[in-house]
């Protein structure tokens, strides 16, 4: 999909006029966040486990290589087969090539956020196939034409009215209003496609190198009617994806559904290996797992491994209050809110996203929740170091850095400086406060400016106290 | 070498030279396989089977005791009269020998589109989150599982471990190896994609029985 | 056995760039809180800023020339003490990292670190002062500051220390630990993403009923208590050393001048 990040001011701005996904917004809110915490809460041993979630990522990724090659080896073991995609082209090729191979038609997908970043249902579409979302949230938003807006709730920017409208234009029949009728609707239209289906896409929560496995965790059973009634299991995952065992993956498993949706488990946790069996009565007859690097590789070598540890939770988006302000969509790429912001200018480019590791106020509530520890502030702080480095900053802050850097260095300069500011701002104050200020209108346009007192503490200080 | 070689190769040397180093020797591959993992299992203080039910039913689950494979066909007979369903059902076939009603009508393949009941084996139940594991095979066909709108599941109370972990060691110990799908189910399909309004049935079953066997 | 006069521990008092220009009467709080605790009060005239404005842009260089500075100007004192959640996180965990590749600065900045201390929790944590004689007639909600809160862990204590103040009641407002939308830079920069976080604690804030808001960090504050004034709600804002010390006798952040300074 088209990146638009540099159009996040723009988006932003407008998002937080947009009354409909305000309110969208404020329902899901709360939601997620009570949740977790009520499920952090009941399981004494959820701290712990984030830290061990943390550690044994770490060991993963510093030995990545070889669970990638002992992974492929059980898929292959198991009659499946892997793919290696370096970038998104890549991907999407090995993929139309296995469509058009067994003359697909209809493809139904399980929601997949990788599918999201390397663009494949827009080459799939271009190819003559009909593609259909059917994780519910990906329908609708499928329908509504968008991107989502959120990595595990992609349509949570959507109002039920909104739902109601986009199915009564896509379905006919009468206007739908509650939400079982909507749900229903969406159940009876999506059976037919599955049964009808020729190949089936499907992201992968986890690969598991000892069984050669990939693992889907759902609510909605979607990705299994997905998975099993297509001719052809496709799997499309990051590199990064795989754990060594079962048990490695019950570790991640036991912090996914509690800090995704504040749930013990998901309804389904779906352990896929290789296609069809002799003796099997159904199930895909192929099964395909794409590999996915697209900068992930590149990642692993400097200060943003820890990002790798990410499993695609959602909950620092959930906690993130810019994300809770602008929803999604402003991000402008497929990945929004804190961890959005570190990956998408590791993938796309430092100046495709200026703004996103800026707008984030460096309040650390992203990483509190974190089920695998990711520093997020500090990993945003330092592509701002990036930018700084190679001149992406605008020059107007740079010189502002500069200047300040000049003064703060001095002391005496900066204390003249912050005594001239005092008097100033106290001289133009009216009862305790300044309402309008020229050049910091950024501040006063919805803000007043509280007034200081007319001279600095060390001014004050020094007067009764004397020179230290 | 075609460009898919090329990629799997230049993937893994971008991975070791990120990771500083060459690809790993021998002993040190040997040493990362016999790795065995000791990750904190969650502590439980409650009976297995009382656990099972109790979570199995905090997630809009079925639960009903029968004393043994015998009572099971009347069990889901009654189930059945109980939500006015036809004589019919999609059973895996490692249930064909119970003592069904004669006129109960069987589908021991896959599950059609048309498929509304069936009827499957758990090769354990989980008392960690209160779930369902399946394997799919001849015995139990996967599309039993999603298709219909009511999902009757056969459990053995005996089957009931207490973690993940350990129902991993019985897919382990399978001869015929790891299933295709191993299916771990937690209750009803459900759905919060609309306001997060949670709502049953959204893909998969509306709802799922258990009946646990002794 | 023969008593020895105890001189308690000296402290340099950071006086943070907002507090010298905005409030130096949270300045005054902290000293008065700080000696009358035991402590010797110090505040060099050679300090400026932490650095962290330079440090959250990327401009690592400045950051360090402003550490090397506060290094310099602080490393002689047994304590370092602000009355700022920011610029005390960013001494105790930013200059160690600042400096993790220059041996040379490494081991002061670590030195520095560890005697480090946001008011409120040192004075609860260190000093074990949670006896206040102040009294407040009012409603006070407490709002968390991010940097205090997540880096710093200070959620207790000046919690524990508000309810010592005679006639103060403290009443928890929703999401008293959700960012407020100043962010330093970022308030200025997002002043719309910004206008709307505030909005949300203000509406918070105003649930509560509350008449006052403390809260450890001035620029939040600033922030919280200039949306408050601009939509003319009537609630005050103080720093909580201010109150603790018994100095929010006049007016709050933004509130009217009543005498002379």
């Amino acid at each position: 999909m088209e990146i638009r990040s540099k159009e996040f001011k723009e988006r932003s701005v407008f998002a937080i006029h947009d009354a409909s996904l305000q309110q969208a917004l404020g329902k899901a809110r709360g939601g997620f966040v009570g949740k977790r915490a009520q499920q952090a809460a009941e399981l004494p041993e959820f701290e712990q486990l984030r830290e061990e979630a943390k550690n044994t990522k770490n060991e993963i990724l510093a030995n990545l290589d070889h669970y990638l090659e002992r992974y492929e080896q059980a898929v292959v073991a198991a009659g499946g087969h892997v793919h290696w995609a370096r970038d998104a082209e890549e991907a999407r090729n090995i993929i139309l090539d296995i469509c058009k191979r067994v003359d697909a038609k209809t493809i139904t997908k399980g929601k997949s956020m990788v599918s999201e970043e390397i663009g494949l249902n827009e080459a799939l579409i271009e190819h003559g196939m009909e593609v259909v979302e059917t994780d519910l949230g990906e329908y609708i938003i499928q329908l509504a034409h968008e991107p989502p807006s959120h990595i595990i709730a992609p349509a949570v920017h959507k109002t039920k009215d909104q739902v109601s409208d986009l199915f009564e234009a896509a379905h006919g029949g009468p206007r739908k209003t509650e939400v079982a009728d909507l749900v229903n609707e969406a159940r009876q239209v999506l059976r037919d496609k599955y049964f009808r289906a020729d190949v089936g896409i499907t992201g992968g929560n986890f690969l598991v190198a000892e069984t050669g496995s990939s693992i889907i965790v759902t609510n909605e059973g979607n990705g299994d009617l997905t998975q099993t009634l297509a001719k052809v299991h496709i799997v499309t995952s990051g590199i990064e994806r795989v754990v060594p065992t079962l048990d490695d993956a019950t570790l991640f498993l036991r912090l996914l559904a509690r800090s995704a949706t504040g749930q013990e488990t998901e309804t389904y946790t779906t352990i896929s290996t290789g296609p069809r069996h002799a003796d099997d009565l159904d199930g895909p007859q192929e099964y395909h797992v794409v590999l996915v690097d697209n900068g992930r590789s590149k990642m692993l070598g400097g200060r943003f491994r820890d990002m790798l540890r990410c499993i695609r939770c959602g909950a620092c988006m959930n906690h993130c209050p810019v994300y809770g302000a602008v929803g999604g969509h402003a991000y402008g790429w497929v990945y929004p809110g804190p961890m959005g912001s570190v990956l998408t200018p590791l993938i796309k480019g430092l100046d495709a996203a200026y703004d996103l590791p800026n707008a984030c106020t460096l309040n650390g509530r992203c990483a509190s929740v974190c089920p695998v520890k990711i520093p997020l502030p500090d990993l945003l702080r330092e592509l701002r170091h990036m930018q700084h480095q190679q001149d992406i900053t605008p020059v107007m802050q740079k010189r502002a850095l500069n200047l300040w850097r000049f003064a703060a260095t001095r002391p005496k300069l900066y204390h003249a400086l912050e005594q001239v500011a005092a008097r100033v701002l106290s001289g133009i104050s009216r009862k305790g406060r300044i309402r309008r200020l020229p050049l910091a209108s950024a501040w006063t346009d919805s803000r007043d400016l509280p007034a200081p007192a007319g001279r600095t503490f060390l001014e004050l200080w020094q007067g009764k106290r004397g020179q230290k | 070498m075609n460009a898919r070689v090329n990629a799997r190769e230049a993937i893994l040397n971008s991975v070791r030279s990120a990771l500083k180093r060459g690809p790993l020797d021998d002993t040190q591959r040997a040493a990362l396989d016999a790795r065995i993992p000791q990750h904190t299992r969650p502590a439980q203080d409650e009976d297995l089977v009382a656990r099972f039910m109790r979570k199995f039913e905090s997630r809009a689950g079925t639960v009903e005791r029968v004393t043994g494979f015998d009572a099971v066909p009347a069990a889901v007979e009654a189930y059945r009269l109980g939500k006015g369903l036809p004589a019919r059902a999609a059973v895996g076939a490692a249930l064909k020998d119970l003592p069904w009603p004669a006129d109960f009508e069987m589908n021991h393949g896959a599950a059609g589109i048309a498929e509304i009941l069936s009827v499957s084996p758990a090769i354990a139940g989980i008392a960690e989150t209160g779930s369902l594991m399946l394997a799919a095979g001849p015995g139990s066909p996967t599309t039993h599982n999603f298709v219909p709108d009511d999902h009757v599941v056969v459990l053995e109370a005996s089957r009931i471990v207490g973690h993940f972990e350990e129902a991993w060691t019985i897919l382990r110990a399978r001869a015929e190896g790891m299933p295709r799908a191993t299916n771990i189910i937690s209750g009803p399909s459900r759905t919060a994609d609309v306001e997060q309004t949670i709502q049953l049935g959204a893909h998969g079953p509306r709802r799922v029985h258990v009946i646990l066997v002794g | 056995m023969t008593e020895t006069p105890t001189r308690g521990p000296r402290v340099g008092l950071f006086a943070t760039c907002l507090m010298n220009v905005f409030r130096p009467n949270v300045g005054f709080s902290a000293v008065k809180l700080l000696e009358d605790a035991g402590c010797t009060v110090e505040v060099p005239a050679a300090q400026t800023c932490c650095g962290q404005p330079g440090y959250n842009s990327g401009d690592y260089d400045a950051a360090r020339a402003l550490a090397r500075q506060v290094i310099e100007t602080f490393e002689h004192y047994d304590y370092i003490v602000g009355p700022s959640g920011s610029c005390m996180a960013t001494i105790r965990h930013d200059y160690p990292v600042l400096f993790q590749d220059d041996p040379q600065w490494l081991p002061r900045a670590q030195a520095l670190s560890v005697k480090s201390w946001e008011l409120l929790s040192f004075l609860a944590d260190v000093l074990d002062a949670t006896q206040s004689d102040a009294h407040y007639d009012g409603t006070a909600t407490y709002h968390d500051s991010c940097s205090g809160l997540r880096g710093l862990g200070i959620k207790g204590q000046p919690r524990a220390l508000l309810g010592e103040v005679d006639g103060l009641k403290l009443k928890e407002m929703e999401d008293s630990e959700v960012c407020c939308g100043f962010g330093g830079t970022f308030c200025v920069k997002y002043p719309e993403i910004s206008e709307k976080m505030v909005d949300d604690k203000v509406r918070n804030i105003l649930a509560t009923g509350a008449d006052t808001v403390v809260g450890g960090d001035l620029g939040c504050l600033m922030n919280i208590a200039g949306r408050l004034k601009r939509i003319n709600a009537p609630v005050k804002v103080f720093h909580t050393a201010e109150v603790l010390a018994g100095l929010a006798d006049g007016p709050g952040l933004a509130g009217a001048v009543k005498g002379s300074d």
